[in-house]
């Protein structure tokens, strides 16, 4: 059956689909999960980030199956995600607790715990080293080798390794009333990949939101916020990276059960901004002050830019008055999420020869007819 | 890895949620009642409102007739009947009256659809009112307010501008005179059919997250005027080049044998079964004859 372009859909399907595989496999070369693991630590962690799932050697496969496409490997992640049970709600995680890697503040040089600059490549020169080309498995050794050889010495470094209880940059700033206070909101957090969006949306919300949004539409909507569609230029008080434990208390323990009773599910690899905004305070007898607000980000990864984004955009969601687009939860809240996004835009290439028919129709009419006088 | 996978695919808690936002959908005809939309092996704007609708409703008894744009054979049908199936491994079909469960996108079937058949439409824009207000929580409140006036405004705009309306699919409805329903992007040809129908209609929109519902034997009213009543598409003088139906939906197509333009039937199956009792007619005639 010829007429419909689409017919014999399932055999073109199949052959599409082998068509894709034979691109993965056709050089006759593959990567295992394990090399994708210990090369690509970085886009696996991404892909767990945006696929709201810790899971490193799911993720990794996901990026293999996906041929390298972020987009794809999310994909494959939050649909995989949809068929486990939720069994258990964590412990309220302190990240007070984190086992910090690296740790810097841009609002003060000088900080309790001192600055950690950890593994950044943020003050490289970004030239591509060609000798990579040639790297051989033996070439890896031995420069690993030599790395731990020469940070060996570095003193630091072993401190770095394993800070814990780093304290937090803001809590002098807290202390002296310069931070706008919160009450502690310890309630469960509503899941958002259990309830729809409602607004105005609760601020647990609107995290989770952006903390598993497209990183790259995070970073861009974030940037309008502080370039000029939105009212903050932050100082980034504190960001700090590292692990944090993950534990569940056990059934029917009591509600004051302590950490030391908990299970132990093992660590998550985060990072975390707290940013100072510069924002307007009333005061009980109605007089104005200059206050800091904090912007919090929190993302599953290293990636910084995004969390830092987060934290502008979660500063901004919280505006009273919405002048920018980049201040509306609506706005950004439903066009943030990667899998909808590319999704809507994707389904674009779907056959709408009915709905196109029934455009044409209306089009057609509409000539036909005489228009108004109006000018409409 | 496949077998790891729970029937029909999602997790039962998943499904009895989604079912329970149904019931509340069937009980307030129109309404879109927002439920926690998964993630599905499928794109986000590719059906995935209509699928989780489809496994969490389908049993192992049911008969799965999966169709795009009216057409079973077409791309997406194939690739949303092949996942039902491997996940669930229910009968498919073709033929309109063998299915118990017919997932649709863009086309309600020729063929009068029964009280044990269960139409599911995939939703891309659920809200009728979005095409004026971009926010939720506004267009919720004119819901609640039953305040529709702007969507008849933007039909007097239209007839204001052209001389007539321009909606082309997804002409909104109003059902049983409370709530207006974007009835997804089926042809205007097709609206009459969702109005007092025989069978449940459930339409579900996976990306915006709502699902709604339209009962059996409900009122549903495509918006007009009444100097400008509603208006379907115009096939006239045409028919179907393959089977010679006319009183149908049909879509213009150009003949690759002689280059003109001509006309075929958007539902493959009403079509393919036309020819089929056409064929059958004229060899009980043959046999007659001899």
């Amino acid at each position: 059956m010829g007429y419909v372009a689409v017919s014999g859909g399932e055999q073109a399907i199949a052959a599409s689909l082998d068509l894709t595989e034979l691109k993965r496999v056709g050089a006759g070369r593959s990567v295992d999960v394990e090399t994708i693991l210990a090369a690509l630590p970085e886009l696996v962690a991404q892909v767990e980030s945006e696929g709201s799932l810790w899971a490193p050697e799911v993720a990794a496969t996901a990026v293999k199956q996906a041929q390298g496409s972020v987009e794809e490997a999310v994909f494959l992640m939050r649909a995989y995600r949809s068929t486990l049970e939720r069994l258990y709600t964590s412990r309220v995680i302190d990240t007070d607790t984190m086992r910090v890697d690296r740790r810097i503040s841009a609002a003060f040089k000088d900080i309790a715990g001192g600055q950690i600059l950890g593994a950044t490549r943020d003050y490289s020169h970004r030239l591509i080293e060609f000798e990579l080309v040639d790297e051989a498995p033996a070439d890896v050794r031995e420069r690993a080798a030599e790395l731990e050889h020469a940070l060996a010495a570095e003193p630091s470094a072993d401190a770095a390794e394993a800070q814990t209880h780093v304290p937090r940059v803001l809590t002098y700033l807290r202390e002296i009333n310069m931070v706008k206070a919160y009450p502690q909101d310890d309630t469960e957090p509503v899941d958002i990949t259990k309830t729809p969006l409602a607004f105005p949306a609760p601020r647990s919300v609107i995290l989770q939101a952006l903390s598993r949004g497209l990183t790259q539409a995070v970073i861009a909507i974030g940037y309008a916020a502080i370039r000029g569609f939105g009212l903050s230029h932050p100082t980034v008080g504190e960001l700090r990276r590292g692990t944090v434990a993950i534990t569940i208390d056990a059934p029917g323990a009591e509600a004051d059960a302590t950490e030391d009773d908990a299970y132990y599910l093992g660590a998550i690899p985060v990072t975390e901004v707290e940013s100072l905004i510069v924002s307007d305070e009333v005061d009980d007898r109605g007089n104005h002050r200059s206050a800091l607000d904090v912007g919090y980000g929190l993302v599953v990864g290293n990636d910084e830019s995004k969390a830092i984004a987060m934290s502008v955009l979660d500063h901004s969601l919280r505006a009273d008055d919405v002048r920018y687009p980049t201040q509306d939860q609506e706005f950004v809240l439903y066009h943030i999420d990667g899998v909808e996004a590319t999704g809507f835009i994707s389904h674009l290439k779907l056959p709408h020869y009915v709905t196109f028919q029934s455009k044409l129709d209306s089009a057609l009419r509409s000539m036909a007819e005489e228009g108004g006088e109006a000018d409409a | 890895m496949r077998k790891n996978y729970n029937f029909a695919f999602l997790d039962e808690g998943s499904k009895r949620e989604i079912r329970r936002a149904i019931l509340k959908g069937v009980a307030i005809p129109g309404y879109q009642v927002p439920f926690a939309s998964r993630e599905m092996p499928i794109g986000r704007g590719w059906g995935t409102g209509g699928l989780q609708l489809t496994l969490s409703c389908i049993g192992p008894d049911d008969t799965l007739k999966v169709i795009d744009q009216g057409s079973d054979a077409s791309v997406n049908a194939v690739s949303i009947r092949g996942l039902v199936r491997e996940t669930t491994g229910v009968e498919t079909t073709t033929a309109t009256q063998e299915a118990t469960l017919i997932q649709s996108r863009h086309r309600i079937p020729e063929r009068p659809l029964t009280r044990d058949q269960l139409l599911v439409l995939q939703v891309p824009t659920p809200e009728p009112l979005r095409t004026y207000e971009a926010r939720e929580t506004v267009t919720k409140r004119l819901h609640a307010e039953a305040e529709y006036t702007g969507a008849y405004l933007e039909l007097f705009e239209q007839i204001v501008r052209y001389g007539t309306t321009t909606t082309g699919a997804d002409h909104p409805v109003m059902v049983e005179g409370r709530y207006v329903m974007a009835p997804s992007p089926i042809p205007r040809y097709d609206n009459a059919k969702l109005d007092m129908a025989e069978n449940l209609t459930l339409l579900g929109a996976g990306r915006e997250k709502k699902i709604y519902a339209v009962p059996p034997y409900t009122h549903v009213e495509s918006l007009a005027f009444d100097d400008y009543p509603f208006v379907t598409e115009e096939f006239e003088g045409a028919h179907c080049h393959r089977c010679g139906a006319t009183g149908v939906y049909l879509t213009q197509t150009v003949d690759p044998a002689t280059g003109e333009q001509i006309w075929m039937c958007s539902d493959t199956d009403y079509c393919d079964q036309r020819v089929e009792a056409a064929s059958s007619a004229s060899a009980a005639k043959g046999g007659d004859a001899r």
